[in-house]
């Protein structure tokens, strides 16, 4: 269940950041690097499970499960705001996870280089359902080519998509 | 950066917690686990199920040569870097002649085109290494493929005499190689094999499935194909620099009932030699980033997955410097 979580939140993630990384992402050519599934699941499991507060990566992004009372409170710390939809897409699918376990969670993403933060909360699923949609169509495509992007550079498949 | 392991001498492997350690008569030498990328077992090895567990654990490919300096086999860890999309395709373009041919045709390409750029470099006439290429384009069969892969590879072979000031080569002779030049040969190319075997461990490729090689004729003949393309890069110009160069004489051989084979010391000198090469660092020309050699091999891995694809059609590997 947490794979799955995981898989697809980090789909949600890279469907808008690269189409070519979601779909490579998807089809397990992953660079070594990024291969740290289980590790994380059993994070994940403490995470929930447990009672401590604690950092957490979830494929690309880092957050803090937080319990209040009876709602979850996912908090979400980056770096820099630069692929803002992607993090607040990937958070929104989370939320829209749990509340399908009948979890109630609210999100919040936190950019303390720019003293924002914000909100993410699951007010309909129509908007997270397109985007699956939209994933599982290009799933089923063939690969998407490469296109380079300022960050492609930083990228792990970097040497993958360019290399000739 | 994790390293290649060479090991010449007999002795054993082991574990202490996170360290692996070698040890001889010399003493026991501690080789820190995240600094091994492969180890190439040389002399003769042996490895406690601790430490091959380890290693396993990790991801090091071992690959172990008799004495004479033969490829004898590899530990191939389980691998991590699995797709089910990536193998089927693979297999694929093995079954339909058509995209075997095309594959196969690419790396005796790449593999001719290096020759003669090798050939070249050293002062030689390419044009009759060059002129197979036409027969390879019209090819009907892996058989013919083969051959034209030979006609070229004997064309280039005719000129090391010329090439190499000291050490004689005449002809290409195996297992017994019968002088100096053809135990370098045999010996430079099992180490190449290996190293483009470390690099597919380390993709999703499956080395098993094979184009230009039948992939019975080893079990992992995916690495024979592409060992191919960079022979002349990393084992020719290596032998070539170790004889005029006279860092490798003929005292570093040892005359053997299996020929005449590298002996300890020439050994060591090689492997010296051919790891640096591994190492040796160039622009890139696509990446616009340094690359080095061994990572060639890897990036020639990439390109093959994404021709499996079908985003970009593979073309092989050719010096462009
Ligand atoms: S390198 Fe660029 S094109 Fe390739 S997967 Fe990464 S972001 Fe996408």
């Amino acid at each position: 269940m947490l794979d799955e979580m995981y898989v697809r939140g980090t789909q949600v993630n890279y469907y808008f950041v690269c189409k070519t990384k979601l779909w490579l992402f998807s089809k397990n050519v992953s660079m070594e690097q990024e291969s740290d599934l289980v590790k994380l699941g059993s994070l994940l499991q403490r995470q929930f499970f447990g009672r401590e507060e604690k950092d957490v990566s979830i494929g690309p992004i880092s957050i803090d499960v937080l319990r209040r009372g009876d709602e979850i409170e996912i908090v979400e710390v980056k770096k820099s705001d630069s692929i803002e939809k992607a993090d607040y897409y990937q958070v929104l699918y989370y939320l829209y996870y749990l509340s399908k376990f009948g979890i109630k969670a609210k999100g919040r993403i936190s950019y303390p280089k720019k003293k924002k933060v914000v909100e993410v909360r699951l007010e309909e699923e129509g908007e997270i359902e397109e985007v699956l949609e939209r994933i599982a169509e290009i799933l089923a495509g063939e690969m998407p080519k490469p296109e380079y992007k300022s960050y492609c550079r930083k990228c792990a498949y970097f040497e993958f998509c360019f290399c000739g | 950066m994790r390293k290649n392991y060479y090991i010449i001498s007999d002795g054993k492997l082991m574990r202490d917690e996170n360290t692996i350690y070698f040890e001889n008569e010399e003493g026991k030498k501690p080789i820190p686990i995240n600094t091994i990328y492969a180890i190439y077992a040389l002399g003769s090895l042996s490895i406690t199920s601790k430490a091959i567990s380890y290693l396993a654990k990790e991801g090091v490919c071992i690959h172990f040569f008799n004495r004479y300096g033969f490829y004898e086999g590899s530990f191939y860890p389980r691998e991590s870097l699995i797709s089910g999309e990536v193998v089927l395709r693979q297999a694929e373009h093995h079954l339909e002649k058509e995209k075997r041919l095309y594959l196969a045709k690419a790396f005796v390409e790449g593999s001719i085109l290096n020759m003669a750029k090798v050939a070249k470099k050293s002062g030689e006439d390419d044009t009759d290494i060059i002129s197979t290429l036409q027969s390879l384009y019209d090819a009907k069969s892996i058989a013919e493929i083969m051959g034209i892969e030979a006609t070229a590879r004997n064309a280039y072979y005719e000129k090391f005499d010329s090439i190499l000031k000291e050490l004689k080569f005449e002809k290409r002779s195996r297992q017994p190689p019968e002088n100096e030049v053809n135990a370098m040969i045999s010996f430079g190319n099992s180490l190449l094999y290996s190293a483009v075997l470390s690099e597919l461990y380390h993709t999703q490729l499956n080395p098993a499935i094979s184009y230009l090689h039948e992939p019975s004729e080893r079990r992992f003949s995916l690495a024979l194909d592409l060992a191919e393309i960079f022979k002349p890069l990393i084992v020719d110009r290596l032998i070539f620099n170790l004889v005029n160069n006279r860092i490798i004489q003929k005292d570093d051989f040892d005359r053997e009932m299996n020929g005449i084979l590298l002996n300890e010391n020439g050994k060591r000198k090689f492997v010296k030699a051919f790891n640096e090469r591994l190492e040796k660092t160039i622009k890139h020309k696509d990446l616009n980033r340094n690359v080095s050699y061994q990572r060639l091999i890897r990036l020639e891995c990439y390109k093959l997955i994404k021709h499996f694809f079908g985003v970009e059609k593979y073309k092989p590997f050719v010096i462009w410097w």
